[in-house]
């Protein structure tokens, strides 16, 4: 369990990551317990399955142009297992794009997803997520919406609430980065920002990002407590954001999470990572894949001898399958969805060109 | 009733809805202790305390996200943009995600909130202070941008923008602030948010202004007058949705009509407005529609303002030209 203690130790100028497991999964320190059970430990290992195999597959409907662009997740699984198992019902997520497992434990469907990446609104109706906000496209700024929702908690004195919110490396740089943090640190406002540093934005490595040593260290000058975290390995993570969480209900105001990881995959589906970035370097990071570490701890703690695992992708690719059959299925986009959502009354002016359209569809001259 | 400025009767509307809605906030820069910088929100914060009526740390685009978060759980941010050219910085909160977030999300979260602009030159201020960024918000689909010219209009609409359930961009013209004082009545009332007021009736030609230039408009008014025009007076009072119907009643009747606006002309509402014209009393006009904008430059600092805003002689000169087109 985290303490202030391990939190000084790790303490962002020092520039270590908070690591727990190491890459075969073995824990460095043979003492360690985690605090999960083991039937808890294997679900999140299914769950972070599931999350690669739709994830993968989504990159497969893209290719076979049955979907437009999507940002792959393949790499950074952990980081949002771990966040979906701290994140209470009651909880706000508030993500970027690239969340798929954290979207996924706060109920959103695959569905609803692929309807999104296949362009179409309804598919951020998240009609059985609780609290989870639409993805956000245009970078960081969906952190200053974090510090509001963190600030109405505080308003209507909800107890045991908190605002999870994601950003990437990049998304650092961006002005709505610190104002967010600024914002939920002078209010004191119960939110846990997770940068997910999986190295590049699009095609720009960290080091042309920024100067600072590390992304975590630019919590500090807001008084935020802040922690360097090995973005790959699960129980690291999971210890980071429950000990995050504990602080922000408990009134002690914002935490700040830098996950160490990378994007295995491309940026988005448009995109080619073979220009700017080199084998070795993805070499480096496939020996510290989320997936095969926490696979490691299972099989090396024998909690399980995953031999069923086939069994287990095909089960979970039938799923998906259909998910994305009714994603195909959805009703098609009509002229009330252009029109429909944009007041909650529909003003003359948008019924006048409305009408106008419809009438030429109808051939009315 | 009681004889009320726009800033008295903006912080009674404030006052009112504070009072009347726990879920109102109101923040921005220097909103609280000092009541902001015009002492638009004065006494609000002893009266509502701390948590309601706050100043924020000093970053536009961190008030508007953070007001948008408020809005989504229920709140009713009522936020201040110090000057029109410090809106900018919030730009794209209120165009990437206030305005778009019901259509983004089907109606799952909505966006109440109310954003005040005070705005405009002739105010002897520093640079970016003087600003008329209307049309920018009227462009944006999602928004509602509304301008008084009144106390009475100004309550009664923010009363209004405050209960609305979309977000509303609620521009104040500084300039008269504290020019035009009236008996506005003390109860609550409301205005709605899309029509627009005939001021004046009259027969030759249609004026369409809003926000301080109504009183320059009036004072032409005065001087056509005695040269023998009838002028009708149109406040449009709401840049988006625009009140078709009052506009087109008007120049149906009267043939004529000149938008004034201090905003610059090119891509601005007076564009707009004559294109409405056009598609509604194309068939009436007797003299082309026309426009008396601010040029298309940076408006001056103080002491070359006198050749940018708009005077009332040279709205008559334009009320004469077009009558005798």
């Amino acid at each position: 369990m985290l303490t202030q203690k391990i939190l000084d130790e790790y303490d962002p100028i020092k520039n270590k990551a908070y690591q727990l497991i190491d890459d075969e999964g073995k824990p460095l320190d043979k003492d360690w317990k985690p605090r999960l059970s083991n039937e808890e430990i294997l679900k999140a290992y299914k769950d972070l399955l599931f999350e690669r195999t739709a994830d993968l597959m989504a990159v497969s409907y893209q290719r076979q142009g049955r979907m437009f662009t999507y940002p792959p997740n393949i790499g950074q699984e952990a980081i949002h297992i771990a966040a979906g198992i701290v994140t209470k019902e009651q909880d706000w997520l508030v993500t970027a794009f690239r969340e798929l497992g954290a979207w996924l434990a706060k109920g959103v469907s695959l569905k609803e997803l692929f309807l999104y990446f296949k362009g179409n609104e309804d598919g951020s109706r998240f009609e059985k997520a609780n609290r989870v906000l639409p993805i956000a496209v245009p970078i960081s700024s969906q952190l200053p919406h974090a510090a509001g929702l963190g600030y109405a908690i505080n308003y209507n004195k909800e107890k045991d609430t908190a605002v999870f919110a994601y950003v990437g490396d990049g998304g650092t740089s961006e002005g709505d980065f610190h104002e967010a943090l600024n914002f939920a640190a002078v209010w004191t406002a119960p939110v846990i920002f997770i940068i997910q540093n999986n190295q590049f934005a699009i095609s720009v490595p960290l080091k042309m990002q920024t100067k600072s040593i590390n992304l975590a260290i630019k919590g500090l000058a807001y008084n935020i407590p802040s922690l360097m975290v090995d973005g790959n390995d699960f129980f690291a993570m999971y210890e980071a954001l429950s000990y995050a969480r504990e602080q922000a209900v408990a009134g002690k105001g914002p935490f700040l999470i830098e996950a160490k990881t990378f994007r295995t995959g491309a940026h988005t589906t448009s995109d080619d990572p073979s220009k700017y970035r080199t084998q070795e370097e993805e070499e480096h990071w496939a020996d510290k894949d989320p997936l095969k570490r926490l696979k490691g701890y299972i099989l090396h703690k024998k909690i399980d001898d995953l031999k069923d695992e086939e069994e287990l992708i095909k089960g979970f690719k039938k799923h998906i399958d259909s998910e994305f059959e009714a994603a195909e299925n959805h009703p098609e986009y009509k002229v009330d969805d252009v029109f429909g959502y944009m007041y909650a009354e529909l003003p003359d002016e948008l019924r006048r060109q409305k009408n106008a359209y419809e009438n030429f569809l109808r051939g009315v001259k | 009733m009681k004889v009320m400025n726009l800033v008295q009767a903006i912080n009674d509307a404030l006052d009112i809805k504070l009072a009347e809605d726990k879920n109102v906030v109101v923040y921005g820069e220097d909103v609280g202790v000092e009541g902001g910088v015009f002492r638009v929100t004065e006494g609000l914060q002893v009266k509502h305390g701390v948590s309601r009526v706050f100043d924020s740390p000093l970053a536009e685009s961190g008030i508007a996200g953070t007001a948008l978060g408020m809005a989504i759980a229920g709140m009713k941010p009522v936020i201040e943009m110090q000057f029109d050219g410090f809106s900018y910085p919030a730009f794209n909160q209120i165009v990437s995600h206030i305005a778009r977030f019901r259509n983004r999300t089907r109606g799952k979260f909505s966006v109440p909130l109310v954003i005040r602009i005070p705005y405009g030159g002739g105010i002897n201020a520093l640079e970016h202070h003087s600003e008329s960024p209307e049309a920018y918000f009227g462009h944006t689909p999602g928004l509602k941008v509304v301008i008084p010219s009144t106390p009475y209009d100004a309550k009664g609409m923010l009363i209004a923008a405050i209960e609305d359930p979309d977000p509303v961009i609620f521009m104040e013209p500084k300039r008269i602030y504290r020019a035009i004082k009236q008996e506005v009545p003390q109860e609550r009332y409301s205005i709605p948010l899309d029509k627009a007021k005939v001021l004046q009736a009259g027969e030759q030609l249609t004026i369409i202004a809003y926000g301080a230039m109504i009183r320059e408009v009036q004072k032409a008014i005065v001087i056509a007058k005695q040269q023998g025009f009838s002028v009708e007076l149109i406040d449009l009072r709401s840049i988006w949705p625009i009140d078709r119907e009052t506009i087109s009643q008007s120049v149906r009747k009267t043939g004529r009509v000149l938008v004034v606006t201090e905003a610059p002309q090119s891509y601005g509402p007076a564009a707009e407005l004559i294109s409405i014209v056009n598609e509604e009393a194309f068939l009436s006009l007797e003299a082309p529609p026309t426009r008396l904008t601010g040029f298309d430059t940076v408006i001056p600092l103080p002491l070359g303002e006198k050749h940018y805003m708009i005077s009332p002689e040279r709205i008559a000169t334009e009320i004469e030209r077009l009558v005798k087109y």
